[in-house]
This record gives C-alpha cells, structure tokens and sequence, in this order.
C-alpha cells in the first residue's frame, strides 16, 4: 500500500503555500534528505525533504499551484516492490487531538475554566510564654539566619561580591567566613549575569546557594537568569528540578546615592509566577522569614533595605525560629482605616498611626512581609471592618504592589468600602540626587497622614 | 547514560546506532513540524550528531549536559526515551515536561541532562555552576556545558570561563561551531573565529577537533574528561561540525549556497563516513547496516506514534509545578 505525501507547513504561522517547482517525477526512487519540492510559503522559498524511502508514485498536485492546502496530499509514495496502482493509505493527521482526562470532564461541564488553587498557610507560631526577647539589629538577625541554616544544612552557601574576606559590603555576612570556611563563604568576581546564573546551576544539583547582591540595583545584570532560568524551570521541566536559591541584599532608597542605586523592585519581582518575594520590616521577621526562605524549594526573592539594617527590634530567643511564608502581620489593630506597608514603610506608617490617633483616628496597621504571595486575605479582612484603605511603598506609582492591592479590593470587598482605595507611592520620576529633590520624591509620613485623612473625609 | 558497550566493535556499533537514531528522529520530527503537530520553534541537529554522540562516548555515570534549544540530540544521546522527547515536542502529557517544556526546554534530572534552554548562551553559567556542584560535593563528574558558535559571543560566556578557571571547576566547554549564528556565518559575527582560543585570557586551554568524525570526538572528550578529573579545571572542546537544515524549521537558510551545503553532505557527512569505516573494518556489513535503520525507523516510528496518539495535559497542569 501506498502512503500519502502532505503539504508540509513550513513556519508556525502556514496554513496554505504554492508548490512552486517539483524537483522528482513520478517513478523516481527517493531516500530520507532527497529534496522533493520547493515550496513558497508567505516569507520563503523552501525545499522538502523527504522522510521515508520509496519509489514516487503520482504527483497530485502540479508545480505552480497556489493556496495548497497545509496537511493535503500532494504526492503518492510506493514502498519496496509495490506498483502505482496501489490504493493510498491515508497519512495519518492528528488535528482533532485526543483531549486529557480532565480536559474533557472540564469540557462536558461547558468550558468551566481552571482556578488557580489557594495554598493554605500557616499562622506565625506560638511564642512560649516566658521567651526572652533580646534587642538586635536588622542586620544581625539576618546573619544569625545565614549561620544557623549553615549549620543545619551542608548544602547552604553564601556567595556574592565582598561576602567573605571583606565580611560583606553592609556587614551583614560578619564573622561567616570564619565559621564556615572559604568552601561555603565565597567571594565572587564583579560578574553579576555570571555568578547567578552559576548559582541557580548548582541548585539546579541540588545545593542551596544564598546569593547575596551588593544592592538589589545590580540584579538587573541579572535578571534573564532569575526570570528565565530560576523561576521557571520547576515548570517547564513538568516539576522535575527547581531552584532552591535565596537571592537577598538591599532594596529600595538608601540616601544620596543617585537614580541608578535607589529602585524599589519589589513590584519587578512580584509580577513573576515561580518566584517568592520577601521585604521584611523588623528584626524578628528577617531572621524567621530568611531562615524559611533558606529551607523553601523554590527560588527566593528576598528583599532587604539598608536604612533598616542597623535598627534594632526585639527578637525572641530561640533555638529555631521560623516564620511562615506568605502571611502579613497587623501590626497595630485599629477599626477606622486600613494601612498597608512593607519594609521600610511599615516604620513609617507606625508613625503616622501614632499621630492619626492623637487625632482620633484609629489606624490599623498591616505589614506584608511577603509580596508574593500575597496575603490579600488579611488585607480584605481588615477592609470589610474598617471600610477604608491606604496603602504605602517606596516604588514607582504604576504599575505597583499598591496599585495591585487596590484593585484586588476593589474587586473583593467593594461593597465594604467608604472611600476610594488610595495609594501612597514614591514619585514617577528616576531618584535625584539633589537632598531637596531626592526628599520631595519619596513619600512621607505627612503623605501618608494627608491620604488617610483624605480617605476619612476629614481635612 | 547509555549502557556500557562490552568491546571495541559494540562501542562503534553503539556510536553508529546512536547517530543514526539521532538522525531518523530529527528527520522524523521535522516530518511532524509540517503536518502541524509540533508548533513553534524547532531546531534539528541533523549533521550535529557526531559531536554529541562521540561525547557521551566519553562520559561516565554522574556526569552531567546542559545546552541550548538545539536539544534533540543530546537527550537521544544521554539515553532518554524517543517517545518522550517526541511526545514533548507534540505537547502531550507523557513528554519528558509532561507538555509544558516543548522542543526548546526539556530536562531529566534521572539521566543528569539539565536542558533545553532557549536563551542564547543562558546555559553557560549554569552548567558552570553544574560543576561547581560536582566540586562542591567533591565528586569526580564533569558537566558537559554545550554552546554555539552565536552564543560564544555572549558575555555571560567570559564571565563563566573566569569563574570556572578561577575555582578549577570540572566543566568541559563545548562550542559547537555549525559555522552559522542563525543567519550570520562566524566570519560575520566573529572578530577572532578560531574559537578554540577563546579561553586563552582566562588561562583556559582549547582544542578544534573534527566534529564530524565521531572517534575523533570520542577521543577528544577522553582526554578532556581526564583533564577535568584531575582537578585542572575547565577545557575548550571546539567541534567543527556542520547543520543540515536551517537553524530551525522555518529558516530557508538563503545565507549559504546549495553548494556549500551538498559538499559537506557527499563528502563530511559523519554516518556515511563512519558506516564506510565499519564496512572497511569489517566491524558491520552493508546488510547489518540495512537491518539496524529498519530497526532505528521502527523505534521512531513508534516514538512518533506515541508521540500523536498520547493526550494533552489536563487542563489542571496549568497551575502545578509552579513552586517547590
């Protein structure tokens, strides 16, 4: 029996082409590479090859036909001692697909569309009763993270640009180089597309790589490998590798440094499925949070700003203190209106619910701690009690994690809301230098006191 | 990993096989391109297959490949399941991704092949870091880390090359010179096209060897894993080798002469080459030769069918393997 030769498409996009020339006849002998045709689609000329050996048997379609059909039999081929009269088995086309097992349960419901499902997570653990609270900085608390991981886990290692013998560029890597050695605590050359990529390789083998950047400002060098090479590989491999990599270092305004090294990036960051975005406000949280991000299997963007580094909060003594990911604290409960911040801002919001209060307005205060995901439950909870929200962050006005917060509950919680969800950002302009200039384009805890009065219509 | 040969004349039975699977599949699937049941990009080694085949010649259990989008091949190579590879290239829920890779973005921690990337030179650190790995845990597996003659003109390319010298990581720095950077032929694009040099600021030694010529490949990868194990840090494999097809499905490869083209396949061709050596040596005979792509055509063919009748995902797949 005869087989069918079919039009080929030749790009993604071909659907129809003109047979411009044949280049074999009918009783030509053919072996897999002999150029059968060539064949005009919209962009090209191209030549066919065959695939299978055999004898020709019939053209069906003469040169110079246009609008051939994609799939459409063009040419009979004769296998081994067969002749022309043989009937064509047809070529087998597959364009009506099998459907998966669920695909067609789905479809049989009436195009029922897949929901994203909702991970559940974890409240903060109990504090025992009786703990002592000792007073640390930010920066301490971080270090404290990375050492006690090390010693858990053989695996973890910190690497990144003055990390070991300089004890790291803001000091947060103190002392690492002489616990763990230079194996575990590595100073890297000035090649930040390099050693990240290098990074997410060995995690790749199964090694837990800490990463630290200098600043957050040079991860742009970067960013192909954490986009396209950490973040999405668990997926395209159907879950077969990850990246168990922590990417951390100083986000967001330091002061005076300029627009190339003042950028929040946390709305970067928080955009993409298969990252997890941490920007932590207090001393407690970075070290529970860093040390979760350290143990988590996916790959970790984990946001830390430098004006917070040597401030200090009380942190709980104990033996392994770690914090769920995913999970925002209210930090000050109040009933008149909701306050969303992360990071730095948390301090500032802290403040201005402060001074709201002297003027009876009572602010409750929510502190994000992770961007992605995002914990919009806590959020909408808070908003269906005080029917007010405002939300505050260093970063850019577009496109922001304030303008993401705000339409979630415009969505969610609409018919709860008072007043329009409000946003408190930095300005749309790169940083100035200027110290007038770089002050007017941050926000402030005046902002933020102005935006909440304006959401609770008093003046 | 392939399985052990056990003499001389099954590891050339072995070598010829591989090469020839590597072809028929290719051909096989540039066949299915056109029916419409691969999508997108689609990049054929076909031409290629000495060079992986005489690589993984080389290699031993626990070492690992990493390379671009051009990946066929490799993870014929390494010992993976054409059906798989096939049916991830139809999107079907048995490919090795189980559909969510497709042609340019497959992996398998099982066999140590570590993709499938389709960022130009993206695999470079990786596989550098690959063998940081293997230095790390103090094994003695090597990461083969395979890129073109395009990607050696990226700067994640140098930065690699002056970590993994620096640290002695086991890496083997595969440039697979086809001689053309999609449309761009290396005397176009390269300002120094003797690629074997190119480690040479970095102290990285190199060598050009006939990537058309599978025991010479072979040869140069035993030499250069043995460099590598011993601790000396990272090599330069240049392989000379040659694409049949345009740099993928789409590509009517109008920058080179039909001439150019027909030469290498009548005179370089490395399984006609070969197949006349076994013949010569008495190792295969014509008929043996006749009865293995017989053999190889059914395994594809039936790779293809898989390939066509396994399902799509379900639509639940969309939302899994996301996170850890």
């Amino acid at each position: 029996m005869s087989t069918e030769i079919l039009m080929p498409a030749l790009s993604p996009t071909m659907e129809e082409g003109k047979l411009s020339k044949w280049l074999v006849k009918a009783g030509d002998t053919v072996k897999s590479g002999t150029i059968l045709a060539e064949i005009e689609t919209d962009k090209a000329t191209m030549e066919f090859e065959a695939v299978d050996e055999g004898t020709i048997g019939e053209i069906l379609v003469s040169e110079g036909t246009e609008g051939v059909k994609v799939n459409s039999p063009i040419a009979t081929l004769l296998a081994e001692g067969e002749s022309a009269g043989a009937p064509a088995k047809k070529a087998k086309k597959e364009a009506a697909l099998p459907a998966g097992e669920d695909h067609k349960a789905v479809s049989d419901k009436g195009g029922e569309k897949v929901a994203a499902p909702k991970a559940e997570v974890a409240a903060d653990p109990e504090i025992p009763e009786g703990t002592e609270f000792i007073t640390q900085t930010v920066r301490d608390a971080l270090r404290d993270a990375m050492a006690e991981e090390m010693r858990r886990d053989e695996l973890v290692f910190l690497m990144g640009e003055e990390v070991a013998q300089y004890q790291g560029a803001y000091k947060i890597s103190q002392g690492l180089l002489d616990e763990f050695g230079e194996r575990r605590v590595i100073d890297t050359p000035i090649t930040e597309h390099g050693f990240t990529g290098l990074g997410i390789g060995a995690a790749f083998d199964g090694l837990k790589p800490i990463v630290e950047f200098m600043t957050w400002n040079f991860a742009m060098q970067a960013m192909d490998q954490i986009i396209n090479s950490a973040a999405k590989t668990r997926y395209m491999s159907g879950g077969q590798m990850s990246s168990p990599i922590v990417f951390r270092g100083p986000n967001g305004a330091a002061a005076r440094v300029g627009a190339q090294h003042s950028q929040d990036y946390s709305a970067w960051y928080a955009s993409v499925p298969g990252l997890k975005v941490i920007a932590p406000y207090s001393a407690a949280d970075a070290k529970g949070l860093l040390k979760a991000a350290i143990r988590d299997g996916s790959p970790i963007i984990f946001l830390e700003n430098e004006i917070l580094y040597g401030k200090s909060f009380p942190v709980p003594k104990l033996d392994d203190f770690v914090l769920p990911i995913g999970k925002a604290r209210i930090c000050r409960t109040g009933k008149d209106v909701t306050i969303v911040a992360y990071s730095i801002t948390v301090g500032q919001a802290l403040e201005a619910a402060d001074k709201l209060a002297e003027e009876g307005i009572d602010a409750e205060v929510i502190d994000l701690r992770t961007l992605r995901p995002l914990d919009m439950d806590t959020v909408l909870a808070s908003v269906k009690k005080t029917n007010r929200i405002v939300t505050m962050e260093q970063g850019w006005p577009i496109c922001s994690i304030g303008s993401e917060i705000c339409a979630q509950v415009a969505l969610e919680a609409f018919d709860y809301l008072d007043a329009p969800p409000t946003k408190v950002t930095g300005k749309d302009v790169p940083m100035p230098y200027a110290a007038n200039l770089e002050k007017l384009a941050l926000p402030t805890v005046e902002d933020l006191i102005a935006a909440v009065k304006s959401v609770s219509y008093k003046e | 990993m392939p399985d052990a040969p056990k003499s001389n004349s099954d590891t050339s039975k072995k070598l010829y096989s591989d090469m020839l699977l590597i072809r028929r599949f290719e051909e096989r699937a540039g066949q299915l391109y056109g029916m419409g049941l691969i999508g997108g990009f689609c990049h054929l080694y076909i031409g290629q297959e000495a060079v992986v085949v005489g690589l993984m010649g080389a290699a031993q259990e626990g070492d690992q490949q990493i390379t671009a989008y051009r990946d066929h091949g490799h993870m014929l190579a390494a010992g993976i399941d054409p059906k798989a590879v096939m049916a991830e290239l139809t999107g079907r829920s048995t490919g090795l991704s189980r559909g969510k890779g497709g042609s340019m973005h497959m992996f398998s921690s099982e066999k140590k092949f570590y993709g499938g990337h389709g960022i130009v030179g993206a695999q470079v650190p990786l596989g550098t870091g690959l063998a940081f790995a293997n230095k790390y845990r103090g094994n003695k597996s090597v990461c083969l880390t395979y890129f073109g003659d395009g990607a050696a003109n990226q700067g994640q390319v140098y930065e690699s090359f002056n970590m993994a010298e620096l640290w002695k990581l086991p890496v083997i720095y595969v440039i697979e010179n086809n001689q053309y950077a999609m449309g761009t032929s290396v005397e176009r694009s390269s300002a120094v096209s003797d690629f074997s040099k190119r480690g040479a600021s970095f102290g990285i030694p190199g060598v050009q060897v006939d990537g058309m010529d599978v025991e010479a490949v072979q040869k140069a990868g035993e030499e250069a894993m043995a460099y590598c194990r011993a601790g000396k840090g990272p090599i330069i494999l240049e392989m000379k080798t040659y694409r049949y097809r345009g740099h993928s499905m789409s590509d009517p490869a109008k920058y080179r002469t039909k001439e150019e083209l027909t030469e290498v396949r009548e005179k370089r061709d490395p399984i006609e080459n070969f197949g006349k050596k076994l013949i010569e040596r008495g190792v295969m005979t014509a008929e043996d030769m006749k009865a293995l792509d017989a053999q190889v055509k059914a395994i594809v063919i039936a790779s293809a069918e898989f390939a066509t009748e396994s399902p799509e995902p379900g639509v639940a797949e969309l939302y899994t393997d996301i996170y850890a």
